[in-house]
């Protein structure tokens, strides 16, 4: 029995958390998901290690493969961003995707209502929008949380479904371009609503406004009298009442700015890669964000890093589909690296001590 | 005297990672006794119970329970030994009612339990033991006073033999620290044995049979209440002699700081909990505020730091109407105020000395955080102070209790307030952490700050007050000079009876 073979063990808290261990254990993390995966490649036949190395190959081993894996990287980055601000503050905003939903849908109004503004006009009024109907996507759950303590993280979470089918509606139903053969999806934007694109890649402008985003974002969080109340909120709110700070402005603030992060990235989605609002935008951009949030410690700079490996993770996955993998495995790998870097959190604060069988019950 | 002493702990030795916080301790406790075990903070106490109580393994050393050799692995193995403890910090789930609290982990309760039935046995419980509790009340509806009761029923329940409670008077009026002893002395006639971790020497040297001490983790002397001098028990304790006694400079006060006109407000449960009190304090005084714990004091206070709304009346400080100010306008207006909730409230957890000094002044300078005058100033005042930390960037919830008050009060006074608002500052302190923060105290009296000290201590209120005012169910029975009433006189004030008018200041 299970319950046998580990009853000689017992979890001991550590001490102190070392340095090496908060980059160690997430590493282990992803090494134990990809091999625990690999059970499941391993049974239907191929070589896991096979198709890993393909996927690194498809990914990292070409300049195509690595400017794809940028261009995943940049709505990453942005949402990652987003989730890793509300968590900081214990506000759990699994709500990514659909503000990021919604921030496509506030750039393409802009972008079709305005077809004649020229660049430097439309494109800093879709980025506009894109934030402000995120962030009004991410306030809208955070104003029952802030009043009545509503749990936000099925409210975000709800609010996604909502957001997506919105815009379904919009490129079904009113904004379906007439001349786009029934398909779901808008008229093209004007060239002037378009990021431009680095040289022949799909590398847009976007890249730049999610590391922009993470410069501001580590500044702030880290010297800022704003970033200290967040801190100091997400560890006791009693305490941030007691130091005088606006616990519930800062809710709505954050939850406004952390919607707004991945409205920008719906923003970048719309106008540097499809140029058009159309149904599927993301897949699943904002819900990746959550695990690369947690892996990343909720830093800034580390959330950059990993948001290039679940990149070329994306791309990875796409390159397999030649081999018969659907595209569902990439789904299913991220879901297993989530479960052992949670599981792995357990290691970082805890150790496991041998005591020996035959204690007393 | 048994033949065979109830619990024996034999050359003890636990260490951690840079200190030895058990070093060779052996300590005996025979059933039928109530055992004290005196320290300063950090000198091990909480560890030696911590092991005997199945949380730590000791390194080295040998337990035995009832003369039997035991080997604990977990908390469960020592409640299974008839091992209770009642913790300083409660473990209780606040949004449990009493009697699910009670209950809570117990295995033998089946999987539906009867709700009445059990409710009707802790109220049982409650009356035989003297210490009333509702027990379908919520546990975060409960004054820090009887979430201890309800600690102490827990173990109870679990048919403890050898009772541990650490600091249990700590939150207690001198009638109900009487009245627990009382039943420590009943369970003791009925062969328990008692192990009471305390500062108080006089309550020590009262209520117990034997006193052991511990200095730096090693034991520092052994004897038998009778024959325990309190001079002698001090210097095993610090080491050295102690002086208790203060003086307290004569002073002339000042303008009024503080004036509250008729105010009543309202506790956590939504009842009245201070009714039409009226106060007022001058610069370079301090006004006591007596009371049995839970009778308004905690709330009186927050509507002072403009943490908790005022239903009717008026709040004044320094002349301007503040009646419907929040906490950062009271912090502005020059009100500091170190609340009965120090880690978690008063200073955060899970951040460091720097964080936690700058909690307030964060917000005096422009956008950014100055962090290199932040460090220099957490620097200064650690070591002004004497406040002793492993190292500044770590989380102050590894800090000891008396170093953390330090610290709070470090920061409140820094801030250079007008009105210093102190609740319970003593709670849980060593002789030396509180002969430090009364001098902090009357050197702020005598800095001509207005000082509103809320505590249980009537001997402190009574050393170190200008005043008293007396709290009894939220309302104010009176307000006393301590040179012209007796500790009797507001000891009765406290149970409800109110001062004549001409006693009145």
């Amino acid at each position: 029995m299970l319950y046998n073979l580990l009853s000689g063990w017992r979890l001991e808290k550590r001490g102190t958390v070392s340095q090496v261990m908060m980059v160690v254990v997430p590493l282990l993390s992803i090494v134990v998901g990809l091999a625990f995966a690999g059970i499941f490649i391993a049974l239907t036949d191929k070589n896991p290690i096979d198709v890993y190395l393909l996927m690194l190959e498809g990914a990292f081993g070409s300049a195509y493969g690595l400017s794809e894996t940028v261009v995943k990287a940049v709505p990453l980055i942005l949402c990652s961003l987003a989730v890793a601000l509300a968590f900081r503050m214990q506000l759990w905003n699994i709500g990514a995707e659909g503000q990021l939903y919604m921030g496509a849908f506030g750039a393409t109004w802009v972008a079709l209502s305005f077809p004649e503004w020229p660049a430097v006009l439309v494109l800093p009024a879709m980025a506009a929008a894109g934030f402000i109907a995120g962030g009004i996507w991410g306030l809208l759950p955070a104003i029952p949380r802030a009043y009545f303590k509503v749990n936000e993280t099925i409210t975000t979470l709800l609010m996604n479904y909502i957001g997506i089918l919105w815009v379904d509606y919009l490129v079904y139903g009113p904004w379906k371009d007439p001349k786009g053969l029934g398909f779901p999806i808008t008229a093209p934007f004007s060239e002037a609503a378009i990021l431009p694109a680095f040289g022949v890649t799909r590398i847009h402008l976007g890249l730049a406004f999610a590391l922009a985003a993470v410069l501001v974002l580590y500044i702030v969080l880290k010297y800022t009298r704003w970033g200290f109340e967040i801190r100091v909120s997400g560890e006791s709110a009693a305490a941030a009442n007691y130091a005088g700070m606006n616990y519930i402005k800062n809710i709505l603030l954050v939850m406004f700015i952390s919607g707004g992060l991945a409205g920008i990235a719906g923003m970048t989605e719309v106008s540097g890669i499809t140029q058009r609002l159309q149904h599927g935008i993301s897949p699943g951009y904002g819900y990746s964000a959550i695990i690369i949030a947690w892996l990343a410690r909720l830093h800034p700079v580390a959330i950059v890093l990993v948001s290039v490996v679940f990149g070329g993770l994306l791309v990875g996955g796409f390159s397999i589909q030649t081999s018969g993998f659907p595209a569902a495995t990439v789904a299913m790998l991220q879901g297993a690296i989530l479960f052992f870097v949670v599981g792995g959190e357990i290691f970082m604060q805890y150790r496991l001590k041998w005591v020996g069988k035959g204690r007393s019950a | 005297m048994s033949a065979i002493p109830m619990v024996e702990m034999v050359k003890v030795t636990k260490r951690f990672p840079g200190v030895v916080a058990n070093d060779n301790v052996s300590l005996t406790i025979d059933a039928g006794q109530i055992h004290g075990l005196l320290g300063e903070n950090g000198a091990g106490k909480s560890t030696l119970m911590s092991i005997l109580t199945g949380l730590y393994r000791p390194d080295e050393g040998d337990i035995y329970i009832k003369g039997k050799k035991v080997d604990m692995l977990s908390p469960k193995d020592a409640v299974t030994q008839g091992i209770g403890m009642v913790h300083q910090h409660f473990k209780l789930v606040k949004s449990f009612t009493v009697a699910e609290n009670v209950i809570l982990g117990m295995k033998d309760m089946g999987v539906l339990y009867d709700k009445t039935k059990i409710q009707a046995q802790v109220e049982r419980f409650c009356t035989q033991y003297g210490m009333c509790i509702d027990p379908a009340a919520k546990v975060w509806q409960l004054t820090v006073g009887e979430q201890q009761r309800v600690e102490i029923i827990k173990a109870l329940f679990r048919g403890a033999e050898i009772l541990i409670l650490d600091e249990p008077t700590a939150v207690l009026t001198p009638q109900e620290a009487k009245d627990l002893y009382k039943t420590l002395r009943l369970m003791a006639g009925q062969g328990k044995a008692i192990i009471v971790i305390s500062h108080k020497l006089s309550e020590v040297l009262e209520g117990t049979d034997m006193i052991s001490v511990l200095r730096g983790g090693k034991p520092a002397g052994s004897t038998k209440t009778e024959l325990a001098s309190e001079q002698e028990l001090t210097r095993w304790m610090v080491g050295r002699n102690v002086t208790t006694h203060m003086d307290r400079a004569a002073n002339e006060p000042g303008e009024v700081v503080l004036e509250l006109d008729k105010v009543s407000c309202l506790n956590n449960r939504g009842q009245l909990a201070v009714q039409q009190a009226s106060i007022r304090i001058r610069a370079g005084e301090i006004l006591g505020i007596a009371g049995v714990a839970g009778n308004g004091q905690t709330e009186l206070a927050e509507v002072v730091a403009g943490l908790r709304s005022i239903e009717s009346g008026t709040k004044h400080v320094g002349g301007v109407d503040h009646t419907f100010s929040g906490s950062r306008d009271m912090i502005r207006a020059g009100v500091s105020y170190v609340p009965e909730d120090r880690l978690g409230t008063g200073l955060v957890p899970g951040l460091n000395a720097v964080d936690n000094y700058i909690l307030k002044s964060y917000a005096q300078k422009g956008w950014l955080i100055n962090w290199q005058q932040a460090r220099e100033e957490t620097q200064d005042v650690i070591s002004s102070y004497d406040i002793k930390m492993a190292n500044l960037f770590n989380p102050v919830k590894m800090m000891s209790g008396g170093n953390l008050q330090k610290l709070l009060l470090a920061r409140e006074i820094n801030a250079d307030p007008r009105l210093l608002v102190v609740v319970y500052p003593m709670r849980g302190l060593d002789v030396g952490a509180m002969a430090a923060v009364r001098k902090l105290l009357l050197a702020e009296r005598e800095a001509g700050k207005a000082i509103l000290l809320i505590s249980e201590e009537l001997d402190e209120l009574f050393a170190l007050s200008d005043c008293i005012a007396v709290l009894h169910r939220g309302e104010i029975m009176g307000v006393v000079h301590p040179r012209t009433v007796t500790v009797e006189e507001v000891g009765m004030m406290m149970a409800g009876k109110r001062m004549l008018e001409q006693h009145a200041v």
